[in-house]
């Protein structure tokens, strides 16, 4: 059928007038509940990688809330490692602070693809019931082979000893790369040791299977199929333990520790 | 049930499946088909986006400017595609992730296209429904049926309950780490294809 410019101009005009109430609308009304469900995912993620939860369990809201109550979260200069007070954990929005150039700067040359840091970021300490430090929950993002991947990872509180990694958000290809959601890979974790004896980053992904935790502390199986995304997970936790991430702050730890 | 309705309605599952026969729609068959769950809320994605896009693209058949009516056609199916991916994100949050980026990518699912060009383009509303309706009706058979054999013979598991104790958990199954790679898929899919067309002859292509 021919039709004349201008009612083409006008229906291409009208479909996407209505397309976009259509979208706009849908996205609008659901939003809260998707930043609900984000914001427990990213709760529930925090209990999962620090083992208070296991993968298993039925973690509802009520449950979630439950326990985190042994979870404190802290806003920390990432530079420093120092706490900052004025700012609320439960409302700072760290990938916010990353994008705006105010509250953030550019990062050094990495292998993660991290181009700017937050001046500030959101640990989370667990504590024991009488208020001791017993693990330490770091955010760590970085590039795999599509997408960037946010995870956690937990710390013991001597701050060498990894207690668990989770991903939380990826785009890897199912079945190869997103099997860092596998939670028999994640078991491989807890009790390898991050550091070397001279305080070097030396925990490392590796082609191939890996001894148990006593024998080849610092290497993790890889992934079968996902080299990069493997290679990327050994980059992103280099480059947070070390002194442009979380170093500063496990260093403060750990000479509040000794002093202790 | 009328005929052409009807035919509209079963032809898609046997006769003339989009995967099986026409072979389109593959991409997503084999990334999200490692599990039966994100395999059935793929094909409701599918089915409500493919119902209604038809639906859309036949309402308004005799409006659309045909120098532009595939840029029109996609516009209604990617809102569509939006539209479902909110609603997973808000209603069935984990396995919205799990399926990452292939919800979205149904906007380039060739069923899609295909049957708003194909079929919706040139016939009434009610029958593109019932269009709709058949190919994602078949659509999601060779999906649901690729994701049975997939998470039981890949992971021993169907829906996430262990059908097959794992031999790395104390059970006797020692699971085929094929099927849970795309690659897997295509076998599953070829032999679905040898089966049907020994059962239905006329699908056989003629030799060169």
């Amino acid at each position: 059928m021919q039709h004349s410019v201008g009612y083409t101009i006008l229906f291409a005009g009208l479909i996407c007038v209505a397309c976009a109430v259509l979208v706009s609308s849908s996205a609008v009304s659901l939003s809260e509940m998707q930043q609900a469900n984000a914001a427990l995912d990213k709760r529930k993620n925090v209990l999962l990688s620090a083992g208070l939860a296991q993968p298993t369990d039925k973690l509802d809201a009520a449950r979630v809330q439950e326990l985190f109550r042994t979870v404190k979260p802290v806003v920390i200069d990432l530079q420093s490692g120092e706490a900052v007070p004025g700012i609320d954990p439960s409302t700072f929005d760290q990938r916010k602070a990353r994008n705006d150039p105010d509250s953030s700067r550019e990062a050094p040359p990495n292998n993660s693809s991290i181009s700017r840091l937050p001046n500030q970021a959101v640990v989370y300490q667990v504590l024991n019931d009488s208020g001791e430090l017993q693990m330490v929950v770091l955010p760590i993002e970085g590039y795999g082979l599509w997408s960037t991947l946010y995870g956690f990872l937990s710390l013991d509180a001597d701050t060498r000893t990894v207690r668990g990694l989770t991903y939380y958000q990826h785009g890897e290809t199912p079945g190869l790369g997103g099997e860092v959601d596998n939670p028999r890979w994640k078991a491989r974790w807890p009790g390898r040791i991050a550091f070397d004896s001279a305080g070097q980053t030396v925990i490392e992904v590796i082609k191939g299977q890996a001894g148990p935790p006593e024998e080849d502390p610092h290497r993790v199986d890889g992934l079968a199929g996902a080299t990069i995304t493997s290679r990327g997970v050994t980059n992103m936790l280099r480059f947070w333990l070390g002194e442009n991430g979380f170093g500063p702050f496990l260093k403060r730890l750990r000479d509040t520790r000794k002093s202790s | 049930m009328a005929g052409p309705g009807r035919k509209a309605l079963l032809d898609p599952l046997f006769e003339n499946n989009p995967i099986a026969l026409q072979v389109l729609g593959i991409c997503s068959a084999l990334a999200v088909t490692t599990k039966m769950e994100t395999s059935v809320v793929m094909c409701g994605a599918v089915i409500f986006v493919l119902t209604f896009s038809n639906f859309f693209v036949s309402l308004l058949r005799n409006n659309i400017p045909s120098s532009i009516r595939i840029i029109v056609q996609l516009t209604i199916i990617s809102s569509l595609v939006i539209i479902a991916d909110q609603f997973l994100k808000a209603y069935l949050y984990d396995i919205s992730k799990q399926l990452s980026v292939f919800v979205g990518l149904i906007i380039t699912n060739c069923i899609i296209m295909g049957r708003a060009e194909a079929f919706a383009m040139q016939n009434r509303p009610s029958l593109s429904i019932m269009d709709g309706l058949g190919n994602g009706f078949g659509y999601s058979l060779i999906l649901l049926a690729t994701g049975f054999f997939r998470e039981l013979l890949g992971s021993g598991k169907l829906f996430g309950h262990t059908v097959f104790p794992l031999a790395t958990e104390g059970g006797w199954y020692s699971p085929n780490g094929l099927m849970t790679l795309s690659a897997g898929a295509f076998f599953i899919i070829g032999g679905f294809i040898w089966a049907l067309r020994v059962w239905k002859h006329d699908q056989v292509e003629e030799e060169g």
